[in-house]
């Protein structure tokens, strides 16, 4: 590489470099014109339909949107602390599960089914069921000590069900790592348990890292599914101001919200995913 | 005679209707190398993943230093850390550094500090000529560097019998003789080693004793001249032929 002659590219390059660039330039126009021309078509039909003016004040009312902005946020700090606290009672829970489902240990086999019923029934129901039954069940039971406080019923319920399918996820890449990964870490004398500790987990955790971003930035979404329950989120602040004024501007606050926090979430773990295929790939390789 | 450090005896063992191996015989002296040899299919990996305890067998004895090991009552964790195994491939734990792969067992297993443990390490891989990738990951190595780094491995935690299943076969000929080298130092050192291989003419050169697989029996065994020279069965012969006309002996 080093040792190479100063190279300056032939006539015959220059051509085609030329060629190349106005080849870039036409379709950036391309893609401009197009662009103009079908986003104006859809504004126009927006914009001079009849029922716009009444939508634009009901919907996008920009002074009230500012109006409710503080208490919506308030709200959107609810949605965040839900989520940060529950995403770690749901790895916790999940990780637990996931073993369990996955030991061979003959003393763990009633946990192991309890397990396994566990993640059939949390999975496969609805989560707004599972939200309503805690967050009403709990408290008909008067059982002294525990909380009728909703937000707290409500985060179990959503820890509950989301346990459910991260131990799944976290499952599958257990089962993903080859099995000879496991017979050499046997082979070299580790106990089951050092080999899940040390060679299987942490390869199973790296490869299910994405899906489990994906996980989170669904929970950040259903956690406003609590509002049912009458917890203050992002959510219910904004339905409290909507129904309040009947302008529903403070949803489409809250909608906007989330967005901001979510797009560039799901963006950032789609660069994760694909620098990790390429890791992958490159590891394939050798 | 001392007592072998492994013995078989009537070993047989099926998968199913499958029946893999049977009237396995085998004894291994200290210091001595066996080389298996045999068609794909005839049971080699089998008996190799048998004597590691890694799968159950369902007759015969296995016994490692006079003790048996095919009892179910045995601690299986306790003698897997008496024998050393390296696999055709997938042996390297990919989310670990070479010297953390290495090191693993010996702090884990045998409880030893991490900077003897280390230490160690360095020893080996600088000996086996691997120091300079030991802050690598497995993919960055070739092939070749990944199984000696494997190898390198399994000797760590003083095995006192090394089993090696086809260890160069996924690699091209350069790379086979950087493995079979170290191989063949192991082998000067008086570590005890059973294994697999398609080498041939590696076998020769490091085996005291070659045994033929034919369809889970050992057909033929004695020393490599008698084995791979002058086989006296017709099977053994078949095989070396066609091996001979693949290029590999
Ligand atoms: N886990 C298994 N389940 C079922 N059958 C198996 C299993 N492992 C091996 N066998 C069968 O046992 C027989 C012997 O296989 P083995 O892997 O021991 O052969 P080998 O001599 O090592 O061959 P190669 O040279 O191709 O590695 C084959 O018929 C194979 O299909
Ligand atoms: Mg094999």
């Amino acid at each position: 590489m080093s040792n190479t002659t100063p190279w300056s590219p032939s006539a015959r390059e220059r051509e085609r470099e030329i060629y190349r660039k106005n080849l870039q330039a036409r379709k950036r126009v391309i893609a401009l014109i197009s662009t103009v021309l079908v986003l104006g078509t859809f504004s126009a039909i927006l914009l001079t339909s009849p029922g716009w003016d009444s939508v634009k004040a009901t919907f996008f009312d920009l002074d009230y949107g500012k109006e409710v902005f503080p208490t919506v946020i308030r709200g959107l700090v609810v949605n965040i602390q839900l989520t940060l606290i529950g995403g770690v009672a749901i790895g916790i829970i999940a990780l637990a599960l996931a073993l369990l489902k996955t030991t061979k240990s003959p003393a763990l086999t009633p946990f192991r089914f309890i397990a396994t019923a566990y993640i059939d029934i949390f999975r496969g129901a609805p989560l707004i069921l599972i939200i309503l039954l805690v967050g009403f069940g709990v408290p008909a039971l008067r059982i002294q000590g525990l909380t009728n406080n909703v937000i707290v019923l409500g985060t179990i319920a959503v820890v509950l069900t989301y346990s459910a399918y991260v131990a799944e996820v976290i499952r599958s890449g257990i089962l993903s790592v080859h099995q000879s990964q496991r017979a050499a870490a046997r082979s070299l004398g580790l106990t089951s348990r050092q080999t899940m500790r040390y060679v299987v987990l942490p390869q199973a955790i790296r490869r299910v890292i994405p899906p489990l971003l994906n996980d989170f930035v669904s929970l950040l979404k259903d956690t406003g599914l609590v509002s049912i329950l009458g917890v203050t989120d992002a959510v219910r602040a904004a339905q409290i101001n909507a129904s309040r004024t009947f302008n529903y501007t403070p949803y489409v606050v809250a909608a906007i919200l989330f967005l901001l926090i979510t797009i560039p979430l799901t963006r950032f773990i789609d660069r994760q995913i694909r620098l990790g295929s390429e890791k992958q790939n490159s590891e394939g390789l050798a | 005679m001392s007592t072998p450090v492994l013995e078989i005896v009537d070993l047989r063992k099926s998968f199913d209707q499958n029946l893999v191996l049977h009237d396995v015989n085998l004894v291994v002296p200290e210091h001595t190398a066996t080389v298996l040899i045999g068609a794909s299919g005839s049971g080699k990996s089998t008996l190799l993943r048998c004597i590691n305890l890694l799968e159950p067998i369902d007759d015969g004895l296995i016994l490692l230093d006079g003790q048996e090991i095919s009892d179910p009552a045995i601690d299986v964790d306790l003698i897997r850390r008496k024998l050393g195994i390296v696999f055709q491939s997938f042996n390297l734990f990919p989310h670990m550094t070479i010297r953390e792969n290495i090191t693993l067992a010996p702090i884990k297993v045998q409880r030893k500090s991490r900077d003897e443990a280390n230490e160690l390490a360095d020893e080996l891989l600088k000996r086996f000529d691997l120091l300079e990738k030991a802050d690598e990951y497995p993919d960055r190595l070739s092939g070749g560097q990944q199984q000696r780094a494997a190898i390198i491995r399994s000797i760590a935690v003083n095995p006192r019998l090394l089993l090696l299943d086809e260890v160069t076969s996924a690699l091209d000929p350069v790379l086979v003789n950087e493995v079979l080298s170290i191989v063949r130092d192991l082998k000067s050192d008086g570590m005890t080693m059973v294994l697999a291989t398609h080498e041939m003419g590696f076998a020769t050169q490091v085996a005291d004793q070659v045994c033929f697989l034919e369809s889970g029996l050992i057909l033929e065994r004695g020393t490599p001249e008698e084995v791979l020279r002058s086989p006296s069965h017709p099977k053994t012969k078949e095989f070396l032929k066609r091996v001979h006309e693949a290029g590999r002996l």
